[in-house]
């Protein structure tokens, strides 16, 4: 299986990942290997087969509607690149 | 000292022979002469670890012990721990400091174990060699004294190369496809992957959801055993973590195996195997049935198409999971972002490294329209036939045994030029993940001066048979005390 340069670029985009056109080249070939060695899927006979999430088949649990958190804006914002009066600070958005 | 158990240290502790600000400032002055060698420590946090120790004292003056109330250990730098930088090997992280504990980092607070500091790993766990780490490679213990810069395994390679020369006695430790077992077979110490769902993973950093599991790194299985013990349990904060009873895993380690059915996958003996590490894993099962066991071949018929599928499903999760560093909230954010989008795409191609970037973009080809059901779901669905495999073995035998990897620890830089080429040395170990089974790797001989892991894989929620076969194993064996020159 081969994959694009466009298609690289596509999924760059997607991932929100910023790649350089000197990048490409060696991501085609790499990403290139990495499905060729995924393609062995396509051998196994699978038509029957539930595809599995979780190896015990768990669901996930629901909690009681209830506040179990307490707010720790300060905490968490103190670890942020830039806040604001309590807002996370991003570049402008809205013209 | 920094030759003993945590078991026997534990016991020191108890008797008053040594006190833990003595073992805590031994080991940390251990860290801080030798770990230039090694580089497997990310931080050390000295002054809290001697804080710790004082507390622990107190404690055990107050005959308020736990066993590990004032024993040493290090965290793996993917568990959250409050107040102290938190990595994951990752420039993105390189000054995230968490605002809160994982459980199994508050688990062993509340054992009143003494931390001593974060080890290093391939960045966000992704790797095999520990050369993915932003703070540098690891260097394995083993093969230095050959003039050879050996990797330790990845993508727990700080935490067993520590334990291996032995400036840590215990170290937690994580495994998606083979994280904990490959870098201890690869550095000569005991590590133990739970079942799925049996250790919490709030707290640690995720990789692939549906595959990570926290377990345990030490030089004896006992000492596994008594991580297990602090670190194993439901946690309503993880919600895929099982609610089931956990046993005292020191409790059945003297058990006899007599009668312990063992079973050899033919798949996991094939030609790439080299013969002489056969040889060793031969010689190890051959100590079991000494020691009663019986021995039949076996077959996991899917085993082969464990790696394909794993490399659908890992990166499919890891573009999830990663896609939460956006340079907002927390972690490394670019220079002068020109808009919301630039600070996105730069925040990430700058923050993150190569292999992970690698990933994020497979995982989101496979998830992207159109492709999604010939990557993803085809991936689950030969899950499910690698899964049934196990099922199937464990009706026959009690654990299975195979060599934890295909060669013993390679050099730094030998299986850097091809991602695929590194992939291919979690062969044994993946499939394991996949169905969500426990299993261990355990020193059992050396080829050339490096050594060898037995890999023992069990049924789901057998962690403490896994460690009775290790333990008795460890009786009459002394590879696991074989220390790098």
């Amino acid at each position: 299986m081969t994959i694009s340069r466009e298609d690289i670029e596509k999924v760059a985009v997607l991932a929100r990942i910023r790649v350089d056109d000197e990048q490409v080249s060696a991501l085609e070939k790499d990403l290139g290997n990495i499905l060729d060695l995924v393609d062995q899927l396509g051998a196994a006979d699978t038509d029957s087969v539930e595809p599995m999430a979780h190896p015990l088949n768990a669901v996930q649990r629901l909690r009681a509607d209830e506040v179990t958190e307490t707010n720790q804006r300060e905490a968490f914002q103190a670890i942020a690149p830039a806040t604001e009066n309590g807002l996370y600070l991003v570049p402008r958005v809205i013209e | 000292m920094h030759n003993k158990s945590v078991a026997e240290l534990s016991r020191d502790l108890d008797s008053g022979q040594v006190s833990s600000v003595e073992l805590t400032q031994e080991f940390l002055d251990r860290i801080k002469r030798e770990d230039s060698k090694y580089n497997s420590f990310i931080t050390v946090t000295e002054e809290q670890a001697l804080a710790d120790a004082r507390v622990a004292d107190e404690q055990r003056a107050a005959g308020n012990a736990t066993p590990w109330t004032g024993v040493p250990f290090a965290h793996k730098d993917i568990f959250c721990t409050n107040g102290v930088r938190t990595t994951c090997g990752s420039k993105m992280l390189e000054n995230f400091v968490p605002p809160y504990d994982a459980t199994v980092t508050a688990n062993f607070r509340e054992a009143g174990a003494v931390c001593l500091g974060k080890t290093n790993m391939d960045e966000f766990a992704m790797g095999s060699s520990n050369e993915n780490s932003y703070f540098g490679a690891v260097t394995n213990p083993w093969g230095l004294s050959q003039g050879n810069k050996r990797v330790p395994g990845g993508s727990s390679g700080g935490s067993a190369a520590a334990v291996a020369a032995r400036l840590i006695p215990a170290a937690t430790a994580t495994d998606t496809g083979g994280s904990i077992r490959q870098p201890a077979a690869l550095c000569g110490v005991t590590g133990l992957k739970p079942t799925y769902g049996r250790v919490s993973r709030y707290g640690m950093i995720a990789f692939a959801s549906s595959l990570d599991q926290g377990g345990t790194m030490a030089r004896t299985a006992e000492d596994n055993a008594l991580m297990l013990n602090v670190m194993a349990g439901f946690d309503p904060k993880d919600s895929t973590s099982i609610d089931r009873e956990v046993p005292d895993y020191t409790a059945t380690l003297n058990e006899p195996l007599k009668g312990l059915r063992i079973g050899l996958p033919r798949e996991y003996f094939s030609d790439q195997l080299s013969p002489a590490m056969e040889q060793q894993v031969r010689n190890a099962v051959k100590e079991y049935e000494k020691l009663g066991a019986t021995v039949k071949e076996v077959s996991l018929p899917n085993a082969k198409l464990a790696i394909a599928a794993y490399y659908v499903i890992a990166p499919a999760e890891a573009s999830a999971n990663l896609s939460r560093f956006d340079g907002v909230r927390y972690g490394y954010r670019c220079e002068d972002p020109k808009d919301l989008m630039d600070l996105y795409t730069r925040s990430r191609a700058e923050g993150f490294g190569e292999e992970v970037k690698r990933r994020i973009l497979v995982g989101t080809y496979a998830l992207s329209a159109g492709y999604f059901d010939a990557y993803y779901l085809k991936a689950q669905k030969v899950r499910r036939l690698i899964q049934q495999d196990f099922i199937n073995a464990f009706k026959e035998v009690d654990v299975l045994m195979s060599p934890t990897t295909p060669s013993p620890a390679f050099i730094q830089g030998e299986k850097t030029s091809d991602p695929v080429t590194m992939y291919l040395e979690d062969v044994f170990t993946i499939a394991i993940n996949l169905a969500g089974v426990p299993a261990m790797s355990v020193p059992a001989g050396f080829v050339d001066g490096l050594p060898v892991g037995l890999q023992i894989i069990g049924d789901y929620f057998s962690e403490a048979r896994l460690l009775n076969a290790a333990h008795q194993f460890q009786q009459v064996t002394d590879w696991h005390q074989r220390e790098p020159q």
